[in-house]
């Protein structure tokens, strides 16, 4: 059950092999997916414009309901890549996971705590530069001594909670998912014919169920990363 | 083991520094290729569209406008027109009025001559009439004068007499 990391240490870092390999095919993935289906620009929408229009709709309705669109615009287009490559990820484990010689290669990126603790990161460290950029430092400042001057410390432990909990939600759903297909297939189903059969019907629904997931994750991601984004830039409490 | 890395995901061993730096300048480069090739003209032609969109509506505003002033004028025209036409016909029918009284008072007039002069020839022929009558009294009183001194006379035959040249005058007539 259990799969080594094909882990290397270069210039002092230890670099996993699988994620790096993952997050670029993610990469990959949602770059010739945005590139293809915007080739063809036109004013009357087609095919796979049509879609990429209406995510760009979805991700403006996320922003929109957080705060304004003239303060809001700006992170469209974080947003959009955020959810693109979060929904990307979430499904590239769905439907095989390749290990070679006990090592798992191939799996969702965002299966790792350290991948997703990176996003959450950056997104909580860009919501602390554009609330510097857009309030100046004062109010920045003085937005960690809101309402209360003694809530101080809840607000610094609230930043550093922001990001944990960002980061281990996508990365508890996305991971158990994993978990329970690989139980499922690797154990149950290589278990002999009985197990074989017994494990189709559960393996399907998980499969089903795990698509949902991943979709609910990156739309909840986007939503999190805005809510803490108008937190930060919004001038009224 | 099993439990270490149900815990700790698959990384299991060690802090993978590597990683992080490597999803960061990943998402960074996805972001910014995207932002270029994908993102930007995405929404130049969204907001193309939506500018394409408002100049249409705008101008079946204009148009919209523009027939309405149309219309009114030429409902005014129509009614300029009306009015017009009414005018015409109430000036024709006063100028009928007035001809109508106009050759009236001609007829009027010619009729008024016509009889005063046949009056006035009837005037005359009477005036002649009686004139001419005057004229066979007078020659008749002579006659009758003459012939009372021609000869004696009974009563009875003068009666006879007269009564003959009365009778006699009479015929004449």
């Amino acid at each position: 059950m259990h799969h080594e990391a094909p882990i290397v240490k270069f210039l002092g870092l230890n670099f996993n092999l699988s994620n790096v390999l993952m997050i670029t095919v993610a990469s990959a993935i949602v770059f010739i997916i945005a590139l293809l289906s915007t080739r063809r620009l036109a004013m009357k929408p087609t095919g796979m414009q049509n879609f990429f229009e209406w995510v760009m709709d979805f991700v403006k309705n996320i922003i929109n309901s957080t705060m304004d669109w003239k303060t809001g615009g700006r992170f469209h287009i974080l947003g959009l890549t955020l959810i693109m490559y979060i929904f990307v990820s979430n499904m590239l484990g769905l439907p095989f996971a390749i290990t070679y010689d006990h090592t798992l290669w191939w799996k969702s990126p965002t299966a790792d705590p350290v991948i997703t603790l990176t996003l959450a990161a950056t997104v909580v460290g860009l919501s602390h530069y554009y609330g510097v950029k857009l309030k100046g430092v004062g109010e920045y400042g003085r937005d960690f001594i809101r309402p209360m001057p003694f809530l101080f410390p809840l607000k610094i432990i609230e930043e550093f909670a922001n990001t944990l909990t960002l980061g281990l939600r996508l990365y508890g759903n996305i991971y158990a998912g994993e978990i329970l297909l690989t139980l499922l297939v690797g154990g149950l189903a290589s278990a002999g014919v009985g197990g074989m059969l017994a494990a189709v019907i559960p393996t399907l629904v998980w499969q089903g169920f795990s698509i949902f997931v991943g979709s609910i994750q990156a739309f909840i991601f986007c939503m999190l990363t805005m809510v803490y984004m108008a937190h930060k830039v919004s001038q009224d409490h | 083991m099993l439990t270490n890395s149900l815990v700790l995901g698959a990384a299991g061993s060690g802090f993978n520094g590597g990683d992080i730096l490597f999803q960061l300048f990943m998402f960074i480069i996805l972001l910014a290729l995207l932002k270029k090739f994908a993102w930007g003209p995405l929404m130049g032609i969204m907001q193309q569209r939506e500018e394409h969109i408002a100049g249409e509506i705008q101008a079946a505003e204009e148009s919209r406008t523009e027939a309405k002033k149309l219309l009114e004028e030429q409902r005014n025209l129509l009614k300029e027109a009306r009015t017009e036409a009414q005018g015409l016909i109430e000036n024709a029918k006063k100028q009928g009025d007035v001809q109508r009284e106009e050759i009236i008072a001609a007829a009027r007039t010619e009729s008024e001559r016509i009889k005063e002069s046949a009056k006035l020839e009837i005037e005359q022929q009477k005036e002649q009439a009686v004139a001419a009558i005057r004229a066979q009294v007078a020659s008749l009183s002579v006659l009758i004068a003459s012939k009372v001194i021609e000869k004696e006379l009974s009563a009875a035959d003068q009666e006879k007499l007269i009564n003959e040249y009365i009778q006699e005058a009479g015929e004449k007539r």
